[in-house]
């Protein structure tokens, strides 16, 4: 069974992928489909067989990968809550966001080739989530890059998505430096790269001292913080979070599926996974805990004056992904999991919700552009609105018991850094709020700003003037540039995945917070994740003052209401306020001048270094040193060739032959006589 | 085989086929059709025949296997032949190659063709001869006559600026192998025989190794290319036809590599030892340097060719490591190089055909009417990269494994090489298959036809098959490189590999 959740979306990429243009669209959308409905069905099955019942873990070993001397790693599915939470998120937001595609994509002459991304997607995300060792987590971690870079520009002819997909993978590869250097040191140190010997090792080399790099360090926290830097790269973390706002170019649904729900929690599911090493690298989980809430904090203020629909939310996932790294960082990993589970439901709503604007909007997706929908898509409008009571944390709902735990944690715990960490974190909360309930009200209350708008205009704006060009966001639809826009609301099978992930977002907390962080989190967990001996964070959070425990809804409320007042009442007040603070404003709104920054310090030196090494390096010293003052004879020389050309290349290839048989014969008679 | 053994066969066999094209005579389009044929044949054939000695080889025996000897030219001297787990592989390669080569080559060649098809078999049976050799001149001799068929072919079949680049591919070349030459002859004096197999076994005084070491260095260096002997490789490549591109960096340039595992690595331990850092230090350069260089670049010839200065990096880094997975990763990344770096070349040859330029910015927007085109390089490109599942990957881990356990600061520096190969691959990618089609001179390029799908095809399914299963080559060359390895440790006085200092 467990083989068959992880390689039927394989099939399904190599059915659509090879066979996509015979087939044709539809059957590659329903065979794709159908086949990661079975595989989430499965999942669901796992799920309730090893999460909530006994059927014990397991590790199914598919076949030898690669081997030489000490070194052994085989393709084999590891088994247990962990994974199993995972495959329910992946195959379950992958199966919903496949069957919304069928609707929101249905005018891309591309599909076939749509579809088998996203099945490829799944493939790499559910072989990164089953390992069992690290090298084919980095397989997956890898797959899962390709699928995003090729997702991310799927509209191949816009220079911005090509821009966004090769950013992507090369940030991505920033961080996976950082991973491969913890792989090969942890196989260093331990002899193996399997998780379990990895594991066994790793409290006898707690407190060691290691010489490496002209320093004395200590191994383990080491090997977490080059761990923790492949993370960040996938997660999207602070300093390594410049990729996500623009992979935003890619399909909505994606959106959804890669840069909301599973992809960018693989890194939450990595530090979880590897927690029995974790526990032994205080320093680093204090580092965790620091970047994780200055990523909830930082991603939370830029996200307050974006005005691109889906940039909102990606710097929300962002944002809310801190969260995941600071409960990890504190050592409360079952509740950095159940954040990533609902939050995979809430954000996969706000996501496709926020296509089915975009759908309703003819692919407009300035928020400054949208306005008074909410009677023209009340549907729409109702899922979104419970996405962000979910996100918000509105109690009852998912975020309400996963997000107040983690800030419980970060004010239980004694790790340096904690305190910080549950300062910016609360910030962060009502920054939440704020944020979410001002894209509702831009969106869907007051003037309809759409209306007395020229389509064209903003159509334009975005680079659709390319006569070919497959749409801003999606496909082209036949009133396009035609009349007045008519916001429409989104077919059937788009709002059925809402409805479900609606479901998930309103009840996912209350089913299932008793198992993942309740009192039947033993029974569920297992020996999925390591707590150490030392490591009293469940306990302590049970213990925080009262104010604590509300602190979250106090800060949403506030949120919500400063909200109401900019964006409801006082609809000039949020214009003054950027007036007046110009510089503040100008600062949040290019994103604290990070992609700025990197461009001076790391792309144009890169390009100027490559030209320096390649015409003086190269060019001047190399040849003009070496080769060139033979080389300049040769040309002379081979001036003079030429002229003695006979037509026939066999005679001089015959003469030079010649020549070196005689040239050795000469050496080897020489030899002789010697 | 008329009293020969089999490596014999497969060594002559693109001879005989080169000595039936010469027969053949005329200029009419039937006769060059056979031409073409018979040299496609011959190859086919030869790899056939690559193929059953494959079966009849042990991979669980370190020894030489399939050995033939014959008496040559007197004392001392002999025609040896045999293959080992680390040789194996690459007389595979260089069979398995060679069909792709004069398939690239059927349209593209308008003039001499029978002279190129003889210059390829001719080729052909010198590689070969280089990783069967088991005598020390024979080698030498398959080694450096290599350089002229290579020599012609770009010289004669090359582009605007082919004289220029013959010349210096040969100058460069051939200077550094004549200091291998006279550590030839050193080494005669010494052991009195030129028998691979029993030099194998000669201990080399200290002194005489660093002298022996360098001299052998000069010339593998220049073939491998190591930074900085290697500016000679981009002109060569982009003034070469694209089956000259494919077998210089499908097979020429791992000759250099062939060379370390062959001679330097086993015959001159210390000096191997002794000049670790310096190989390690070269090959950091040359993975940063020219991975910056490739970024740069505006022709794409010119960029695949940095390109594999920078895996060649890689693999003269991991050979220098002297641990099972250093060895193992290099001689895979050789193999893997071999295969990826190839595809690549004929990918740039389908759109050369078609446009007659390489010029990065002549291109753009090719995956709206060619997206076979796009995926066989999207395959290759990912390949090069090193992404998991791809062979290239397998040779890259492997050897930074290997190194960092062996040298933390060298594994370091050689991992940005990761970031550096993402970026200057999918920035060639995006500015030729991505973006607008827009340009006029572009819009009525078709898509591949049955010919270049039979190139392309297999070993697009060949670089995946064996980044998921590794085992075929790895195994190979398993029980050849514990060997190796045992050997230098005893010779070194080494109990265990050097690892990480732990307290």
């Amino acid at each position: 069974m467990y083989t068959a959740i992880v390689f039927l979306p394989l099939v399904g990429f190599l059915i659509a992928g090879i066979f996509g243009r015979q087939l044709g669209p539809r059957p590659s959308e329903l065979v794709t489909t159908i086949l990661l409905v079975v595989a989430a069905i499965l999942s669901w099955i796992a799920f309730i067989n090893v999460g909530l019942g006994n059927a014990g873990s397991s590790v199914p070993v598919l076949g030898n990968w690669i081997t030489s001397g000490g070194l052994k790693i085989d393709w084999a599915l590891r088994i247990d809550t962990l994974t199993v939470v995972m495959l329910v998120v992946v195959n379950t937001v992958s199966a919903l966001v496949h069957l919304y595609s069928m609707g929101y994509m249905h005018e891309d002459p591309h599909r076939p080739r749509f579809f088998a991304y996203l099945s490829l997607f799944t493939f790499a995300m559910l072989m990164l989530v089953t390992s069992n060792n690290l090298v084919q987590m980095f397989f997956g971690w890898e797959g899962v890059g390709l699928a995003s870079y090729l997702l991310i520009g799927f509209w191949y002819e816009r220079p911005s998505a090509n821009a966004a997909a090769i950013k992507a993978f090369v940030v991505n590869r920033v961080g996976d430096f950082g991973f491969s250097l913890g792989i090969f040191l942890l196989f260093a140190l331990t002899g193996s790269v399997a998780l379990d010997q990895v594991f066994a090792a790793a409290p006898g080399l707690a407190g060691k001292t290691l010489h490496i790099f002209g320093l004395n360090v200590d191994p383990m926290t080491l090997v977490c913080l080059l761990l923790f830097v492949g993370a960040c790269g996938k997660s999207a973390q602070f300093l390594l979070h410049t990729w996500l706002p623009d992979a935003m170019e890619g399909p909505t649904p994606v959106s959804a599926l890669i840069h909301a729900a599973t992809m960018v929690t693989a890194g939450v599911f990595m530090i979880a996974r590897m927690s029995p090493l974790f526990e032994y690298a205080p320093v680093a989980l204090s580092v965790v805990t620091v970047i994780g809430a200055t990523t909830a904090f930082f991603a939370a203020t830029v996200g307050l004056v974006q005005n691109d629909i889906k940039r909102v939310i990606a710097y929300s996932t962002c944002s809310q992904l801190g969260y995941m790294f600071v409960a990890l960082g504190v050592g409360a990993y079952n509740l950095a999991i159940f954040h990533l589970f609902t939050h995979a439901f809430f954000k996969a709503l706000l996501f496709l919700g926020a296509g089915s604007v975009i759908h309703a909007m003819h692919h407009e997706q300035d928020m400054r552009k949208m306005g008074g929908l909410a009677k023209h898509i009340p549907v729409t409008f109702w899922m979104m609105t419970i996405g962000t009571f979910a996100l918000t944390g509105l109690p009852l709902t998912a975020g309400f018991f996963s997000k107040d735990a983690i800030i419980e944690a970060a004010f239980a715990s004694q790790r340096p850094g904690a305190l910080y960490a549950f300062l910016l974190v609360v910030i962060a909360a009502g920054l939440t709020s704020f944020y979410s309930w001002r894209l509702v009200f831009l969106t869907f209350f007051g003037k309809e700003r759409w209306a007395a708008d020229a389509h064209d205009d903003h159509a334009h704006d975005h680079g659709h003037a390319a006569p070919a060009a497959h749409g801003h966001d999606d496909h082209a639809h036949d009133d396009h540039g035609h009349g007045p826009l008519q916001p429409h609301e989104s077919p059937q099978i788009m709002l059925i995945p809402l409805y479900v992930l609606a479901a998930g977002a309103l009840f996912a907390g209350l089913l299932f917070r008793d198992a993942f962080i309740g009192e039947g989190l033993e029974g569920f967990w297992k020996k999925a994740l390591f707590f150490g001996p030392d490591n009293h964070i469940l306990h302590d959070m049970h213990n925080v003052p009262e104010f604590v425990a509300h602190v979250a809804t106090y800060m949403m409320l506030g949120g919500f209401i400063v909200a109401t007042l900019m964006y409801v009442f006082y609809t000039d007040a949020p214009r003054k306020l950027a007036e007046r603070h110009g510089m503040l404003y100008r600062f949040l709104l290019n994103k604290w001048y990070f992609d700025e920054l990197y461009d001076r310090i790391f792309v144009r030196p890169a390009f100027w270094l490559g030209r320096l090494f390649w015409k003086e390096g190269d060019g001047r010293i190399i040849d003009g040193l070496g080769p060139d003052g033979i080389s300049a004879r040769v040309i002379d020389v081979a001036g003079r060739v030429v002229k003695l050309q006979t037509g026939y290349v066999y005679h001089y290839a015959f003469a030079m032959l010649i020549g070196v048989a005689a040239f050795i014969t000469w050496y080897l008679l020489g030899g002789v006589h010697n | 085989m008329f009293g020969f053994g089999l490596l014999s066969g497969l060594i002559f066999l693109p001879l005989v086929g080169a000595a039936f094209i010469l027969l053949l005579r005329g200029e009419s389009e039937a006769t060059l059709s056979n031409v073409r044929w018979a040299a496609l044949l011959t190859t086919v054939v030869t790899f056939l025949l690559s193929l059953y000695a494959w079966s009849l080889f042990d991979t669980n025996s370190s020894a030489f296997q399939l050995v033939e000897e014959k008496s040559w030219l007197g004392s001392g001297l002999i025609y040896k032949l045999g293959v080992d787990g680390m040789s194996m592989p690459f007389v595979l390669l260089t069979t398995f190659l060679m069909p792709f080569c004069i398939l690239a080559s059927w349209e593209s060649i308008t003039f001499r063709v029978k002279e190129y098809m003889i210059a390829f078999l001719v080729l052909e049976t010198l590689m070969i001869g280089v990783f069967c050799a088991l005598d020390l001149v024979l080698f030498y001799l398959f080694f450096e006559g290599g350089l002229i068929p290579m020599f012609l072919i770009i010289g004669i079949w090359g582009g605007k600026r082919r004289i220029y680049a013959s010349f210096k591919f040969f100058l460069y070349t051939l200077l550094g192998s004549l200091l291998m030459l006279l550590a030839i002859m050193a080494m005669y004096g010494v052991a009195g025989t030129t028998d691979i197999t029993v030099l194998l076994k000669t201990t080399f005084p200290s002194s005489m190794q660093k002298w022996l070491w360098l001299a052998f260095f000069a010339s593998f260096a220049v073939k491998m290319p190591m930074w900085p002997v290697h500016t000679w490789l981009p002109d060569a490549h982009v003034e070469a036809p694209t089956a000259g591109s494919v077998i210089l960096a499908g097979i020429l340039l791992k000759m250099g590599g062939y060379g370390f595992i062959r001679f330097s690595l086993p015959m001159f331990p210390e000096a191997s030892q002794y000049f670790a850092p310096f190989v390690w230090t070269l090959s950091v350069i040359a993975i940063v340097y020219t991975s910056l260089v490739a970024l740069v670049q505006e022709d794409m010839k010119k960029l695949i060719a940095y390109s594999s200065v920078a895996h060649m990096g890689f693999v003269t880094m991991g050979l220098f490591a002297m641990n099972q997975q250093g060895v193992q990763g290099a001689i895979y990344q050789m193999i893997s190089h071999g295969l990826v770096s190839g595809a690549l070349f004929l990918c740039v040859g389908v759109v050369y055909d078609r446009l007659h330029t390489r010029e990065i910015a002549a291109y753009g927007g090719l995956v709206r009417n060619m997206p076979l085109y796009a995926v066989a390089f999207m395959i290759f490109t990912m390949a090069n990269v090193g992404l998991p599942g791809t062979s290239g990957f397998v040779g890259e881990f492997l050897t930074l494994i290997g190194t960092f356990f062996a040298n933390a600061w060298v594994g370091l520096i050689a991992t940005t090489g990761v970031i550096l190969s993402a970026a200057y691959a999918l920035y060639l990618y995006r500015r030729v298959i991505f973006g607008v089609l827009d340009k006029p001179s572009l819009m009525k390029m078709q898509d591949l036809n049955a010919r270049e799908i039979a190139c392309l095809a297999p070993l697009a399914l060949l670089v995946i098959y064996y980044g998921v299963q590794p085992g075929p080559i790895l195994s190979a060359c398993a029980a050849s490189v514990d060997l190796l390895i045992k050997n230098y440790q005893t010779a070194l006085g080494l109990t265990k590999a050097a690892t990480l200092a732990l307290h």
